[in-house]
């Protein structure tokens, strides 16, 4: 079922959450709300659910206009990041309550909920508390309490954010998986840009209550609108106005016209990736990425005196609407962000 | 050494004010056996008082309960304007003494002095000197417990997953009876008590506003009391004995209701 929202503006106290937002959702798409705390990425969910009521705008879901219908009333399905598990209820029970509520026959509930709970393999475990389940299980249990009623719009509040890394990542490949299976219109907020790139079709990236860029991941990270969103989406490092990539940072054993002096201070290996940390003349650090290969015929080590060049950097305008991409042209005052150190903090 | 100090002044702090105190009136309930303390609740005002504390409570408990939750629910999940107000107002109950209670209850329900009471007079109720008087005193004395009981509870499980009952179809009823209340039981459970002990027990408010009838308005505790200064030391012990033994049912037929197993 296709989402509309238009124009949407929702405010707690003197805090604008959402400012005059307007998004359309495909049916059947995954789409991944992108951003920051305090974007408003969970607010938008909110109001689309009904769980909150817009200041202004319109919320159509399959055209219709539900602005002013109750959340129960909705048909739609949401899973909360701290699982939102009924605790006095077994797994089975949690499965079964939209069911229970609409009244189904016994048996049928009995069915249905035995299929969900093999869907999030959960199998066995239906007579267990929520307590005695792990993180990723109740949230599998949470999917599962969601896709019982069959909604046609699937809300996920940053679903896999208490979970621990390797857990996050199967959740979020068994997601992309049943999404392909259901094909059921899914909205997936997360402040995590691997997460929104790996699993969805389409990436709205959000701050402080606008939408800054909506599009594929791909067209978000190759081409992104605003400095914003191209150092929300990727590492950068920042040279005066221009930003670069770390894989677009060229590291060579002897100068040219164009490279600046650094010094190598740290080599980070990650695998197929090598990430080396520089020190520029000036004193400004940035950040490269090479390949395994590429280091070791460079034999960059800590403390080896290189040269880099960016190989792309991009500049935007100070209105961080216009972008413009230059070839090889180092920006006079260089300074870096640290990827890791800028992502911002969850909630 | 400190540790053995530290328990010795613990244990003997409840010996000396709970248990010798309470003991003692077991004792010299059944001092002469079982045979006295008998005939002594059989005595016709005994049991009116008795039957009395039981009917005021049996009505202040539930509806003190609703409200309760009712009043919680409100202050902690709306959005009420001034609720710190509201939050002081639950606690006068607890910071008046009811025996001020009870003369307030005369100044607005009393005949002739109150402002309502002729008017109510006149529709045949008697507010002061008659049950409903003590009913009113009881609620008012125990009208705290089960909201401040539950508003920590309802604070502390958040609203999650009345919005996730929500999410999947249930009305505002349906998730009260299906999601809110199981999740909050246990601080109903405890409100209950609470709210059960202070009826039964209940003294200063209804001694003003019963009028202390023998037989008609005279309640346990107001009986104990008129037993013990008349002399009638078995009647009140005996009356104490049975009052703190209804407590104790109410904690237990509570219990009954079976934690189940959850985080």
């Amino acid at each position: 079922m296709a989402i509309h929202a238009r124009s949407i503006t929702k405010r707690f106290g003197d805090f604008v959450a959402l400012d005059d937002v307007s998004l359309e959702i495909e049916d059947g798409s995954l789409t991944a709300l992108l951003g920051p705390s305090g974007s408003g990425k969970s607010t938008l969910l909110r109001v689309i659910a009904g769980l909150e009521r817009p200041d202004s705008g319109v919320v159509l879901l399959g055209g219709n206009d539900v602005t002013s219908l109750p959340a129960h009333r909705r048909g739609i399905g949401f899973v909360f990041q701290h699982y939102a598990a009924f605790k006095h209820m077994t797994v089975a029970k949690n499965v079964a309550f939209g069911l229970e509520i609409r009244k189904r026959p016994k048996a049928e509930i009995k069915q249905r909920v035995a299929e969900l709970i093999e869907l999030v393999h959960l199998d066995g475990l239906g007579d267990r508390y929520p307590s005695q389940l792990s993180g990723g299980q109740r949230q599998r249990m949470a999917l599962a309490r969601a896709l019982a009623v069959e909604p046609e719009v699937l809300l996920l509040d940053e679903p896999f954010g208490a979970l621990d890394a390797q857990v996050r990542k199967d959740l979020r490949e068994w997601l992309r998986r049943l999404h392909d299976e259901i094909h059921v219109t899914t909205v997936i907020v997360t402040h995590d840009q691997e997460e929104a790139m790996e699993v969805a079709d389409s990436v709205v990236v959000m701050q402080r209550g606008r939408i800054e860029q909506e599009g594929p991941p791909r067209e978000l990270y190759e081409n992104p609108v605003n400095r914003f969103v191209m150092s929300f989406v990727g590492p950068v490092n920042e040279l005066g106005e221009a930003l670069v990539r770390p894989h677009d940072v060229e590291i060579t054993l002897s100068p040219n016209g164009t490279t600046m002096a650094a010094t190598v201070e740290r080599v980070v290996h990650l695998g197929f990736e090598v990430r080396v940390h520089l020190v520029l003349e000036e004193g400004t650090p940035m950040t490269a990425q090479l390949t395994r290969d590429e280091a070791n015929r460079l034999g960059v080590e800590n403390g080896a005196e290189v040269f880099v060049r960016p190989r792309a950097v991009r500049e935007f305008g100070d209105d961080d609407s216009m972008a413009a991409v230059e070839e090889g042209v180092p920006a006079p005052v260089p300074s870096v962000t640290d990827p890791e150190r800028r992502a911002p903090e969850p909630l | 050494m400190s540790r053995y100090a530290l328990r010795f002044v613990a244990l003997g702090y409840l010996l000396m004010l709970l248990i010798i105190p309470i003991g003692m009136v077991l004792y010299r309930t059944f001092q002469d056996g079982f045979g006295p303390f008998w005939d002594a609740i059989q005595q016709p005002d005994a049991m009116h008082a008795l039957k009395l504390t039981l009917e005021v409570t049996l009505i202040a408990v539930p509806i003190n309960t609703v409200f309760g939750i009712v009043f919680a629910l409100m202050l902690v999940r709306h959005d009420v304007p001034g609720k710190a107000f509201w939050n002081a107002l639950l606690a006068l109950p607890f910071a008046v003494s009811p025996v001020i209670v009870g003369l307030g209850l005369i100044l607005v329900y009393g005949r002739t002095t109150g402002w309502f009471g002729d008017d109510l007079a006149a529709q045949g109720i008697d507010v002061i000197f008659s049950v409903p008087g003590i009913v009113l005193a009881t609620m008012f004395v125990s009208l705290p417990f089960v909201a401040r009981e539950v508003m920590p509870v309802l604070r502390e499980i958040g609203s999650e997953q009345e919005e996730a009952a929500a999410t999947l179809g249930a009305s505002n009823m349906q998730t009260f009876w299906r999601v809110t209340l199981p999740a909050i039981r246990w601080g109903v459970i405890y409100g209950v008590i609470l709210t059960t002990a202070r009826c039964l027990g209940e003294y200063g408010a209804v001694a003003v506003v019963s009028g202390k009838i023998i037989g008609e308005t005279e309640t346990g505790t107001v009986f104990v009391e008129r037993a013990y200064q008349g002399f009638d030391k078995v009647g009140a012990y005996s009356v104490s004995v049975v009052l703190a033994l209804m407590a104790i049912a109410t904690v237990a037929v509570m219990s009954l209701i079976k934690p189940r197993r959850e985080a």
